[in-house]
């Protein structure tokens, strides 16, 4: 993109010195102008739809319950952050512990797995070699309902075998994330290996480097910007998945203890009125979900940005 | 690549394509088995029942609801964020003064971006359980407190959003729509950005207007991601279960009030983990897939065009 600027404004290509052309620009400009006043009004609306309700929301954790349940226009009589306090013992805090556990298994080995998987995928011959990787990119194609049954009784068959892999278990949860991960993360991770200069492995691999010792010295840290945007992709996506633990974790007998990711748990305490008498509780909650991705987001949005956008465009 | 090549490989793709076989391909494999039985799920008795599911499923009102709407979103959701999405990129990108570049976008194009894309990065439950409150039935909650502070509502009669049964799909559709519109706005840009400035400013110096240049040139050379966008909001309509079954009315999964905003994949839910009717939600699991198929296939030849180089 940034050459095309470039070529752009290459001087000579366009005629700026000349009179008609610079009549013209000022007539476009001037009708630009009234399209700027015009684009800028739809645009600031769009803005304030957007953040209006996210506002309303965290304001709405520092109102009292009489507040909320009055008028939506209300302003919070004081800043106190005792609802934030309720909103973490009322279970949020335990989901967001959860999710943590969770994602910080899931997130590694998918990254390990599916950047192990894409590497032999890109850069070694053999037979069936291109079978697996379309085998992968097109279990990115199908809707995740289409396994949600049969998914519910493998993972519960997997509790037969060990109760730290069944359903409601944190590493049952992690293997199903995993899984689902793998054909993106393959996928991109497949051409980002192949744009790699083969140079340095053969050098490496002269030296008597071994395949193994090879990947994770010279081709891990050389893949280092592509793992990032994987990563950031994988962890906002798996931190915000709802189908997989809303199938997977639930207790199956009484006074199993509650394992919930944390958006899962936010909506069934939604849903059931835990928050009945507690509204800014639940608004509390809802910051509390919202602040990590808020925080990732704006420290990496151009990565966010071009990753979700890449993503879509396989 | 000499000795210990074949161990190395089997040794690197073993674990992923054991998980990934065993709890992606086997589980959508025998999804299609198990929709031609009359499995509760609850025992292990599974009698082979052949296409009874299926042909329950055509005489079933309730499905017939599900897939209408589901239709409607799949028609509707692509529709109204493209228009709004290109209509936003273009105001982005070309909207802005002439100046003596010729093209440019406006003032805080970047400040946009960042907050119209923001709640895509949110997870559908919390946008659920958000807009749940927007959408609250009395004065306290945001749409029913706008409308009252600009006197189209009154306190005593506010709107009904999710109970009334006209209404709940498309209040369904707004928040998707207000929750996509900024992915495909950033998508649009980056394809609108690499759209040479010098086909701009040749049109520009013809004397074409802005409207002009939008239909002429930045339509036809974003068409192939339009196609893209297009595909992949069918599958977040399809998608939109986590919404319908937090926000709309309805024991189990929404879906209320009265099924007004049944979805195929809430009406599945409801089967498998309440009615006890396993194969049943297997047959609407694969409705889904064929749904999802056909809909690829047929946006794909029908936007179909001769690729533009440039």
């Amino acid at each position: 993109m940034a050459t095309i600027d470039k070529t752009a404004s290459v001087p000579g290509q366009r005629g700026t010195g000349s009179k008609p052309a610079q009549d013209r620009t000022q007539r476009f400009g001037e009708g630009g102008g009234v399209l700027n006043v015009f684009s800028h009004g739809f645009l600031a609306v769009w803005a304030i739809l957007i953040v209006l309700p996210l506002g309303w929301v965290v304001l709405g954790s520092f109102k009292t319950d009489s507040q909320i349940n009055g008028s939506a226009w209300s302003w919070p009589a004081a800043f106190h952050f005792d609802a934030f306090g309720r909103a973490w013992e009322k279970g949020i805090g335990g989901f967001f512990m959860n999710t943590i556990i969770v994602l910080l298994g899931s997130v590694t080995l998918t990254m390990l797995l599916g950047s192990m998987a894409a590497y032999v995928l890109a850069r070694y011959e053999f037979k069936g070699n291109k079978v697996i990787y379309y085998l992968f990119v097109a279990g990115s194609m199908f809707p995740v309902y289409l396994a949600l049954v049969p998914l519910f009784f493998m993972v519960r068959n997997l509790g037969e075998i060990s109760p730290y892999l069944g359903l409601n278990s944190y590493a049952g949860l992690i293997l199903v994330y995993v899984a689902y991960s793998l054909p993106f993360t393959v996928f991109f991770m497949y051409s980002f290996f192949r744009t790699l200069p083969t140079a340095v492995h053969e050098a490496a691999m002269l030296d008597g480097c071994s395949h193994a010792r090879a990947f994770f010295q010279i081709m891990v840290p050389m893949a280092k910007p592509g793992l990032i945007s994987v990563g950031i992709f994988n962890i906002l996506g798996q931190w915000n998945q709802y189908i997989l633990p809303v199938t997977l974790m639930q207790p199956t007998t009484a006074g199993e203890a509650d394992h919930s990711m944390l958006a899962q748990g936010l909506v069934n305490l939604a849903l059931q009125s835990g928050y009945k008498s507690d509204a800014p509780a639940l608004f509390a909650g809802m910051t509390i979900a919202m602040l990590p991705v808020l925080v990732v987001y704006l420290s990496f949005q151009r990565q966010v940005q071009a990753g979700l956008t890449s993503a879509t465009l396989k | 690549m000499r000795h210990g090549k074949y161990p190395f490989i089997v040794g690197f793709l073993f674990l992923p394509i054991v998980l990934y076989v065993g709890l992606v391909l086997w589980p959508y494999a025998q999804t299609f088995g198990y929709s031609l039985t009359d499995w509760s799920g609850a025992s292990q008795e599974m009698n082979f029942v052949g296409l009874d599911n299926y042909t329950r499923l055509l005489d079933d009102e309730v499905f017939g609801n599900a897939l209408w709407h589901n239709l409607l979103l799949l028609i509707l959701l692509p529709v109204v964020t493209i228009l709004i999405a290109l209509f936003f990129a273009f105001m982005l990108n070309v909207g802005g003064k002439g100046g003596t570049g010729g093209v440019q976008g406006v003032k805080g194009a970047g400040f946009y971006k960042v907050v119209f894309f923001f709640p895509q990065v949110l997870s559908i439950a919390i946008l659920a359980v958000l807009w749940g409150a927007v959408y609250r039935t009395d004065q306290s909650g945001l749409a029913n407190g706008v409308l009252i502070k600009l006197g189209l509502a009154s306190v005593d009669q506010p709107v009904q959003w999710l109970s009334d049964p006209d209404m709940v799909m498309w209040c369904v559709l707004a928040v998707l729509v207000w929750s996509g519109v900024g992915f495909y706005l950033v998508l649009f840009s980056a394809a609108m950005q690499s759209i040479p400035k010098d086909i701009y400013e040749a049109a520009l110096l013809d004397g074409a207007k802005r409207g002009q240049t939008f239909f002429k040139i930045t339509l036809p050379l974003l068409w192939e991601t339009v196609q893209t966008a297009w595909v992949y909001l069918a599958i977040v309509a399809m998608d939109a279960f986590a919404l319908v079954s937090s926000i709309t009315p309805g024991a189990y999964f929404g879906g209320g009030p009265d099924h007004h905003s049944e979805l195929i994949s809430t009406y599945l839910m409801r089967s498998f983990l309440r009615n006890g009717e396993a194969g049943y939600a297997c047959a609407m699991g694969v409705v889904i897939f064929f749904f999802t198929l056909i809909l690829t296939v047929v946006s794909l030849w029908a936007t179909k065009r001769d690729k533009i180089e440039y």
